[in-house]
């Protein structure tokens, strides 16, 4: 197997590996954001790099060119990269909100303030 | 000629209303707003069921663009099946949303609520009614991110963080969800369902056919709360606007549970995902548990609304049970399960909204002597009860009696066993109900309770009665569930 060769893809797993693990490792919702973030960029990263053909050109009709890159995979991502961003800009919302009911954005001292409650 | 667009129109029209609802910026308009599209949503998905039942599946290029390149609505009897419940569901609820969001949500937020609501209720139509993998991920963003949202508007602060970790745990199942539809992609080039349904049998077990499974199994159940994954929804369900909780219970679930059943069946096809995988070695260990560990968690929660959280899990644990025994007999159950889940834990949610409305507090020990202040309201809580117990003349029977006849059919006693061991734990953590409304009196010294106001009642009776009525008479839900697993198990798309 070439291992090299599909360096792009050992990229994706291994930001997906580290975004996951800081969602689901870190006490602290910023952080938890920005793990989901990493999580959610790397699948960019495989979506991209599924469209791109290795000598291929943007897909625009030139004279002398034969070879294109598939547009749709990265069409598709710029979709996906919107959602990514509506999802962060909740997630932050949702973070001043809790920190303004709650005083902190670490999980572990909003739990105990709701075993008081 | 607009029949021949109801396909699209059925999520234009919520869509279109969704900010415009913002613009209204008045709550009482933005709700007679929403009332209208999602009443025009119910009857648009009320024709494209009939239409599908007489003439066959409908198949729609969006904006012209021919199927395998365009985006396809593909209306079969399975999503027709889900669009009516989940426009059902909306359009009752709405009427009911206008006093209890009045009563839970500060009045300059109203109209961004019915936004918030329309959207939901569009992507969750989408995800119904699309025929395309990737425009399924988006809707499915779509209703996600609206229903975060509707949940962070609960009054409780515990509902900002009951709704940041739903959004964690969403954006992790959407985004398996995107790796497993990219990864098919990838080896298909093709994201419309009907041709990944031809183009990955001859694949057969490649891996990166097996890996794309893997993610879209995951990431569905994520989404729809099976046993282990369900960690999000208690909470959610718990804090959540009365009204929210109402209506994600009744159609989120199930749209998660629709992607399963479109994915397995329809895209990977029964003979990949049963045969070949024996996925029901995966499935019904995991609904048995759901059904047993939950409806056993259920029986001891003091705050109702959590109750009945625990409780729909043990549900979805019944609808698991259904498609992993994927015998037409227990495919029917499942998707029958859809339907009756939806009326009974619709209507026993509405009925507590009416108690929070009234009350204020939905814990047990708050509901002593109700039955007598708040008699509708009690009542047809109980007859929910009976429902999710399975009492006959009720819909909760008839799941029942189709997944012990689905066990009985392959000799397996056990799973028999496991649907009536759920039904009796049903009766324990129903009766904890009724026992304090009914038997206990009211706490001397409160102020007396007024029954709820009917605009609230009748929508939640409407739900009560048609898990009452559909239980009597089942030839529309059962004769379409038939004809859904019928069509599944036939490997046609």
């Amino acid at each position: 197997m070439d291992v090299l060769g599909l360096y792009n893809y050992w990229i994706v797993i291994v930001l997906m590996m580290t975004g996951f693990y800081v969602v689901i490792s870190r006490g602290n919702l910023i952080k938890k954001v920005v793990g989901l973030n990493i999580f959610q960029t790397s699948v960019f990263i495989l979506y991209i790099s599924m469209g791109k053909i290795i000598g291929g050109t943007a897909p625009i009709v030139a004279p002398g060119v034969t070879v294109y890159s598939n547009p749709l995979p990265h069409v598709l991502i710029l979709t996906a990269i919107v959602v990514g961003v509506a999802t962060t800009a909740l997630g932050l919302a949702l973070i001043v909100r809790i920190k303004e009911a709650f005083g902190t954005v670490e999980e572990s001292e909003i739990l105990q303030q709701r075993d008081d409650a | 000629m607009i029949a021949a667009h109801l396909p699209v129109l059925q999520i234009v029209v919520p869509l279109i209303a969704a900010p415009l609802c913002l613009l209204l910026r008045r709550g009482a308009l933005a709700w007679g707003l929403a009332l209208l599209a999602s009443w025009a949503a119910l009857a648009m998905s009320a024709l494209l069921l009939s239409q599908v039942l007489s003439d066959g599946p409908i198949s729609y290029a969006l904006g012209d663009w021919a199927a395998p390149w365009g985006i396809e609505y593909r209306v079969d009897s399975v999503n027709a099946f889900v669009l009516l419940i989940v426009a059902a569901v909306g359009a009752v609820i709405l009427p009911y949303a206008r006093r209890s969001v009045a009563h839970e949500i500060p009045a300059e937020q109203h109209s961004a609520f019915y936004t918030a609501f329309l959207l939901c209720l569009t992507g969750l139509l989408g995800v119904a009614i699309t025929g395309d993998a990737f425009n399924l991920f988006v809707f499915l963003e779509i209703s996600s991110l609206s229903s975060y949202v509707l949940i962070a508007l609960g009054r409780d602060r515990r509902a900002l963080t009951a709704a940041f970790q739903y959004l964690v745990m969403g954006t992790i199942g959407a985004t398996f969800i995107v790796i497993g539809i990219g990864l098919l992609y990838m080896i298909t080039g093709t994201l419309n369902m009907a041709d990944l349904a031809q183009r990955l049998p001859p694949l057969g077990q490649n891996r990166t056919v097996l890996v794309a499974f893997a993610f879209l199994t995951i990431g569905a159940s994520l989404k729809l709360a099976l046993f282990p994954l369900h960690y999000w929804l208690p909470n959610a369900y718990t804090y959540a606007p009365s009204a929210v909780t109402g209506f994600l219970a009744a159609t989120a679930t199930k749209v998660g549970v629709y992607i399963l059943l479109r994915f397995f069946f329809t895209v990977f096809g029964s003979a990949f995902a049963i045969e070949t995988l024996t996925l029901q070695n995966l499935l019904v260990p995991l609904a048995v548990i759901a059904i047993l560990v939950c409806s056993t968690v259920a029986i001891f929660q003091d705050n109702i609304k959590r109750m009945l959280a625990y409780s729909s899990l043990a549900q979805i644990g019944y609808m698991i049970l259904g498609i992993g025994m994927a015998s037409p007999t227990g495919l029917t159950a499942g998707i029958v399960h859809l339907f009756n889940h939806a009326m009974t834990k619709g209507g026993l949610f509405l009925a507590l909204g009416c108690v929070a409305l009234r009350v204020g507090s939905v814990r047990l020990e708050s509901m002593q002597g109700l039955g007598r202040a708040m008699p509708w309201t009690l009542f047809a809580f109980v007859l929910g009860g009976l429902s999710l117990i399975g009492v006959p003349l009720t819909v909760g029977f008839i799941s029942k009696w189709y997944l012990v006849q689905a066990a009985l059919e392959q000799d397996s006693w056990l799973l028999a066993a496991v649907v009536l061991a759920g039904s009796l734990l049903a009766i324990i953590y129903v009766w904890r109900v009724v026992e304090v409304a009914y038997l206990r009196p009211p706490p001397a010294g409160t102020s007396a309770v007024r029954e709820a106001p009917l605009s609230m009642l009748i929508p939640t009776w409407i739900l009560i009665g048609a898990s009452i009525y559909f239980g009597v008479d089942t030839s529309l839900t059962v004769g379409v569930a038939r004809q859904a697993a019928l069509m599944l198990l036939g490997g046609a798309p």
